[in-house]
C-alpha cells in the first residue's frame, strides 16, 4: 500500500474518481497508517473506516485529520483540555461539513496545544506530540499533532486553525504547506474559539495544490457565521510556472531581528530562486510590525477570557467541587480544569478588560493593530507580496522554552502580524537547516503574505516557488522515520 | 429646611415577540416545560457563534422610531461578562458605547438611549429562600435565555412616583402598539428598574441615586418609588447620605432590602462582540422601521383637526391617550349620522364629568359605557329622540350600570314628548301665560326667552330639546 500513501491529495482524488483507486482501500490503508501513530499525533480516531466506494465530489473517498477543536457530533472533542474530556458536540463544525460535502471523511481528531494555546504543543492535556524530523524536538503548535499527522505520514491531509502562527509555524517545522486563509474566508462555526477576531481555520498539506484542493472546498459564506464572507470566485488548481512580474517585499523591520543563522541561509537562497523564476526582490517598510506580538498577546488573551469564561461545569464537560457552593464548584473546575498556559492568559486578558485598564491595554493594543494592517496595506501598493521566514528557527527540543514563554511566544514574531492584519499567509517548505547548536538538518518554512482574499494569486506563486525548490523531492520522506510497516519511498 | 425633589429615571426592558431567539433558531416560549427550546448556540456549547435576529433589528428600529429616537447609523454589540448559571456563555450580548437608537423623547421624558441585547435564562432556587444563599438546590431553564431585548433608558426626568407610574404606561401603550412585545408585567414581557435620588428643590445637580429592581406592575413601581423616596428623604433630613445601591422590593411587606452596594457592583469588563459585525441598517430598513408605525399622538391630533374638525384642544385630549383616542373613534365610527365634534365633546365632556362625578378610576375605556352604546345615546340626543339633558341622564345610568342607551331611554320614559306640533302647543300655552316676557322678546331681548324655554321644561319634564324649544319661540313671536 506504500504506493497509495505516496500519492497527494489531488493524484489520489483524481484516480478514485476515474475509479483507477478504491475509497475504501485507500482509506483503510490512511487508518491503518494512522494506528501506527507513534508521534502522540491522534487523540482519536474513527474505529471502522467510512469510507464507501464511490464517494463524489472533489475530494471523494479522502481521509482527512482534524485538529480536536473542530465539533465533530458524537465523538469526542476536548481542544486538548482536561476541561473538555469526554465531551461530545451535539453539532459538527461548518468546516467538517463542507469537507464531508466534498466527500472527504475524517480519519481522526489531532492533537493541540490546550485550546490553541501554544508554539510547542507541549500545553496539551493528553501530552505532546512529538516531531516525526526528530522525536526529541517539537512540531510546532498549536496545530502540531495535524502538522506532525500530515509529516509523519499518519494522514494525507489536515486541517489546522492558526490564530497567531498556529497553521504556518508547524508547518514549517514539519516541513509541510500551511496556509492560513483571509479572515472571513472559511466559517468558525464549530471551530472552539480562542481568539474569536484573529481564529481562521486552514489546510496543513504536502504540497500547495493539495492547499488549493482544501481551501476550494472549504471557503464559502456561512449563515452560521456572521463574520464568514467566502472568496470571491472561488479557488482552483494553482498552474503558474514562473513569477516574472511579480514583487516580493522583504521587511526590512522583520529581517532586523533574530534569526537562526541556518534560518536566514534558506530563507536568502528562497529569495534568489525567485529571483531566478523572474520575481523581484525589494525591501519594503511595515514599521509597526514588531509590535505585534506584545498586542497580540493583548488582545488574544484578553478574547480567551471572554470565550473560556463558558467552561464553568454547568451544563457539560468536567465539574468539580460540586458538593461546594456555586463559587467554590466554579473555581474548583476551572482550577483543574484548565493548564498553567491557559490560565495564565486567562488572567492576562482578564486583567487587560477591567475597568481602569481597558483603555491602556485593549484599546492600546487595537490601535496598534488598525496600525499594522494600514502597514500591510501602505507594502501592498508597492508589492505583490510580503515575505518573511515562516518562524525563527527550526524545530526546538521538547522542553526547551517551557519554562520561558517570553521566549516561546517570540516563536510567533513572524506569523502574528498577518494574523492581526486578517491577511491571508502561506509556509512553504524552503529547506533544511541544521539547528543552532547542531544536529541532523531540519525543515525550514518560507512565509508568503497577501493581501486580503488573494489566495489564489498566493497559491499561483507558491506553486511557482515549491516547483522551483523541489522540497518534497529532495527531503527525506519523514513518514518512513516512524513507521516502519510504510515502505520506502520509490 | 428646604424641600427635598424627587428625580427619576427609568430603565425598561421590553421583551420582543420575535419568532425565535436574538442570536439562535430556537423558539419563543413562555411557560412551556423547562429546557425544551434550547439548542447548541442558546446552551453556548463549544465552537458556536450568535448570528443576530432581523426581526429583532428591525423591532427595535420600530420603538426607535416611536421614542423619536436618532438612529445610529453603524452600531455595535458588546460582551457584557458576569459568572452565573443563568449566562451560559459567562457574557451578555449587549450594546455598550453605541447603542441602535440614541436621544429620543417620549411625552415630556427624554429618552436617554435604547439597545438591543438578549435575556438571561431563569434561574429557580429550590427551598425556603427563594435566593441562592440558603437554597438546596438552583435549577435553570434556559427556555428565556436568549430571547430579544430592548432595553429603554429615560433621562431623570420624572419628579414623583405617580407620574413615574403613568409615564410608564404610555410607553407600555406605545410598545404594544406598536406590536412588537407581548408588554406582559407579570409575564415579565416587559420590566420596569427605576433609578431613584433626591435633591434640594431648584438645584440642578443630581444626587447619588439607588436602582430598584423589576417591579411587576405599575402599581409595585409607584409604591416602590414612593417607599424609596421615604427613605432617602428621611435619610437626608436627618442629615444622613444616599449610598449608591441595588435594591429589592416586596410589595408584600412594604420593605426594600439592598441586593448588593456600589463595592459589590460587577465590573462587566465590557469589549466590542467580535463574533458579530456592526448593524448598519439600510434606507430601506429605516423606512420600513418608521412606515410599520402605527399612528402616534402627534399624527393623530393632526388627524383630528384636519380631517374630522375637532377644535385643537380636543384633538389634544382625545389623542394623548392612545385607549381614549381608540374609543372616541370607535363612538364616531358607530355613530355615523352624527358631526365628529359633537361625539368628541360628548367623550371629553360629558363623559369624563359623569365618570369624574361617579367616582370612576380610569378613562372611557375602562368604564362601562361601550363605544356601542355612547354611539347609540349621541344618536338619539342628535336625531332628538331625547333631549341634550335626557341624554345626561341616560349617561349617569350607563355610567353606573353599563348596558344599552335605548333601553334607558325607554325604561326612564326619557323620549321626547310627542310630536312636534305637540311641543308647539305647549310653546304656545307658555308664551299666553307669560305675556311680558312675550313683548320683551318681540322688542328684541333675547335673554328673555329663557323664561319661556324655562316653563316649557317645566311643563315637559326636561324631556324637550332646548335648541327645537327656541326655535318654536321665535317661530311663534317672529
Amino acid at each position: 500500500m506504500a504506493g497509495v500513501l505516496d500519492l497527494s491529495v489531488a493524484e489520489a482524488a483524481a484516480r478514485i474518481a476515474a475509479t483507477e483507486l478504491s475509497a475504501a482501500e485507500y482509506f483503510a490503508a490512511w487508518h491503518e497508517a494512522a494506528l501506527g501513530d507513534e508521534l502522540n499525533a491522534y487523540l482519536f480516531q474513527v474505529d471502522h473506516p467510512a469510507a464507501q466506494q464511490a464517494i463524489d465530489g472533489p475530494l471523494g473517498g479522502i481521509p482527512v485529520a482534524v485538529k480536536d477543536i473542530f465539533t465533530t457530533a458524537g465523538s469526542p472533542t476536548t481542544a486538548g483540555s482536561r476541561i473538555l474530556e469526554g465531551y461530545q458536540p451535539p453539532y459538527t463544525a461548518t468546516a467538517v461539513r463542507r469537507l464531508d460535502a466534498a466527500g472527504a471523511r475524517v480519519l481522526g481528531k489531532t492533537n493541540m496545544d490546550e485550546f490553541a494555546m501554544g508554539s510547542s504543543n507541549e500545553n496539551s492535556a493528553y501530552g505532546p506530540v512529538l516531531n516525526p524530523w526528530d522525536r526529541g524536538r517539537v512540531p510546532g503548535g498549536s496545530s502540531g499533532g495535524s502538522a506532525a499527522a500530515v509529516a509523519g505520514g499518519l494522514a494525507p491531509c489536515a486541517l489546522g486553525t492558526d490564530t497567531g502562527g498556529s497553521i504556518r509555524q508547524p508547518a514549517s517545522l514539519c516541513g509541510i504547506v500551511g496556509l492560513k486563509p483571509t479572515y472571513g474566508a472559511i466559517s468558525r462555526y464549530g471551530m472552539i474559539a480562542f481568539a474569536s477576531s484573529l481564529d481562521q481555520c486552514g489546510p496543513l498539506t504536502r504540497d500547495v495544490t493539495d492547499a488549493a484542493l482544501l481551501l476550494a472546498a472549504l471557503e464559502g459564506r456561512d449563515s452560521c457565521d456572521s463574520t464568514s464572507v467566502g472568496i470571491e470566485g472561488g479557488i482552483v488548481a494553482p498552474s503558474r510556472e514562473d513569477l516574472s512580474g511579480l514583487r516580493f517585499g522583504v521587511p526590512r523591520e522583520l529581517a532586523r531581528d533574530a534569526v537562526d543563522a541556518g534560518v536566514r541561509e534558506v530563507f536568502e537562497a528562497t529569495l534568489k530562486r525567485i529571483e531566478g523564476l523572474g520575481g523581484e526582490i525589494t525591501e519594503v517598510g511595515l514599521p509597526n510590525a514588531e509590535h505585534g506580538i506584545s498586542a497580540y498577546y493583548v488582545i488574544a488573551p484578553a478574547e480567551a477570557s471572554s470565550n473560556l469564561a463558558r467552561y464553568d461545569g454547568v451544563r457539560y464537560g468536567m465539574r468539580a467541587g460540586g458538593d461546594g457552593d456555586l463559587l467554590e464548584m466554579y473555581e474548583t473546575t476551572r482550577s483543574q480544569g484548565f493548564g498553567d498556559e491557559v490560565k495564565r492568559r486567562i488572567m492576562l486578558g482578564t486583567y487587560a478588560l477591567s475597568s481602569g485598564y481597558y483603555d491602556a491595554y485593549y484599546g492600546q493594543a487595537q490601535k496598534v493593530r488598525t496600525r499594522i494592517a494600514e502597514d500591510f496595506r501602505a507594502a501592498f501598493a508597492e508589492v505583490d507580496f510580503v515575505v518573511t521566514p515562516t518562524s525563527p528557527s527550526v524545530a526546538f527540543g521538547l522542553g526547551e522554552k517551557t519554562d520561558d514563554p517570553l521566549a516561546m511566544y517570540l516563536n510567533d514574531f513572524f506569523t502574528v502580524p498577518m494574523s492581526l492584519a486578517g491577511i491571508p499567509a502561506i509556509s512553504l517548505p524552503a529547506g533544511l537547516a541544521a539547528p543552532e547548536g547542531g544536529g541532523p538538518q531540519l525543515p525550514v518554512g518560507f512565509q508568503i503574505a497577501a493581501p486580503a482574499f488573494a489566495e489564489q494569486k498566493l497559491l499561483e506563486a507558491s506553486f511557482a516557488l515549491e516547483q522551483a525548490v523541489g522540497f518534497a523531492a529532495s527531503a527525506p520522506v519523514p513518514y518512513l522515520m516512524g513507521n516502519g510497516e510504510v515502505g520506502a519511498g520509490d | 429646611m428646604t424641600e427635598l425633589e424627587a428625580v427619576i429615571g427609568l430603565e425598561i426592558h421590553v421583551q420582543l415577540a420575535t419568532k425565535t431567539k436574538m442570536f439562535c433558531g430556537c423558539e419563543l416560549s413562555f411557560g412551556d416545560e423547562p429546557n425544551t427550546h434550547t439548542c447548541p448556540i442558546c446552551l453556548a456549547h463549544p465552537g458556536v457563534l450568535p448570528v443576530p435576529n432581523e426581526q429583532a433589528i428591525r423591532y427595535a428600529l420600530q420603538i426607535g422610531a416611536a421614542l423619536e429616537c436618532e438612529i445610529a447609523p453603524r452600531s455595535i454589540f458588546h460582551r457584557k461578562q458576569y459568572f452565573y448559571p443563568d449566562s451560559p456563555k459567562a457574557y451578555q450580548i449587549s450594546q455598550y458605547d453605541i447603542p441602535i437608537c440614541g436621544a429620543g423623547r417620549l411625552g415630556q421624558v427624554r429618552i436617554h438611549r435604547a439597545h438591543l441585547e438578549e435575556d438571561a435564562a431563569k434561574t429557580i432556587h429550590v427551598g425556603d429562600s427563594g435566593r441562592i444563599h440558603g437554597s438546596a438546590a438552583s435549577l435553570v431553564d434556559f427556555n428565556r435565555g436568549g430571547t430579544p431585548l430592548v432595553e429603554i433608558v429615560t433621562e431623570p426626568d420624572l419628579r414623583d412616583a405617580a407620574e413615574a407610574a403613568e409615564w410608564a404606561r404610555l410607553l407600555r401603550e406605545t410598545v404594544r402598539q406598536l406590536g412588537v412585545s407581548d408588554v406582559n408585567m407579570e409575564e415579565g414581557s416587559l420590566r420596569v428598574d427605576a433609578n431613584v435620588s433626591v435633591r434640594p428643590a431648584g438645584s440642578q445637580e443630581l444626587g447619588t441615586k439607588t436602582e430598584l429592581k423589576n417591579m411587576n406592575s405599575f402599581r409595585f413601581l409607584q409604591r416602590g418609588i414612593e417607599a424609596e423616596l421615604e427613605r432617602q428623604r428621611e435619610l437626608v433630613g436627618a442629615g444622613g447620605t444616599v449610598e449608591q445601591e441595588t435594591l429589592h422590593f416586596d410589595p408584600a411587606s412594604g420593605h426594600l432590602t439592598s441586593l448588593r452596594s456600589k463595592e459589590e457592583a460587577h465590573d462587566y469588563r465590557y469589549f466590542p462582540e467580535p463574533d458579530l459585525v456592526p448593524i448598519v441598517p439600510g434606507e430601506e430598513m429605516l423606512r420600513e422601521a418608521r412606515e410599520a408605525l402605527p399612528e402616534l399622538p402627534a399624527a393623530r391630533i393632526e388627524r383630528y383637526v384636519s380631517e374630522l374638525g375637532l377644535a385643537d384642544d380636543v384633538a389634544a385630549t382625545l389623542a394623548a391617550d392612545p385607549e381614549t383616542a381608540a374609543y372616541f373613534e370607535q363612538v364616531d365610527t358607530d355613530a355615523a349620522e352624527v358631526e365628529p365634534k359633537v361625539v368628541a365633546n360628548w367623550v371629553t365632556g360629558e363623559l369624563t364629568a359623569a365618570l369624574r362625578e361617579a367616582g370612576a378610576e380610569g378613562g372611557a375605556a375602562e368604564s362601562k359605557v361601550t363605544p356601542a352604546a355612547l354611539a347609540e345615546l349621541v344618536t338619539l340626543v342628535a336625531r332628538k329622540t331625547i333631549s341634550h339633558g335626557s341624554g345626561k341622564t341616560v349617561l349617569a345610568a350607563l355610567v353606573a350600570e353599563g348596558g344599552d342607551a335605548e333601553a334607558i331611554v325607554e325604561r326612564e320614559g326619557l323620549a321626547m314628548e310627542g310630536d312636534g306640533d305637540e311641543l308647539a302647543a305647549i310653546v304656545a300655552q307658555a308664551i299666553a301665560a307669560d305675556p311680558a316676557a312675550a313683548e320683551q322678546i318681540r322688542a328684541g331681548n333675547g335673554k328673555a326667552i329663557g323664561a319661556i324655554v324655562g316653563a316649557v321644561m317645566r311643563e315637559t319634564k326636561g324631556r324637550a330639546d332646548g335648541g327645537e324649544v327656541n326655535r318654536l319661540i321665535r317661530e311663534q313671536l317672529g
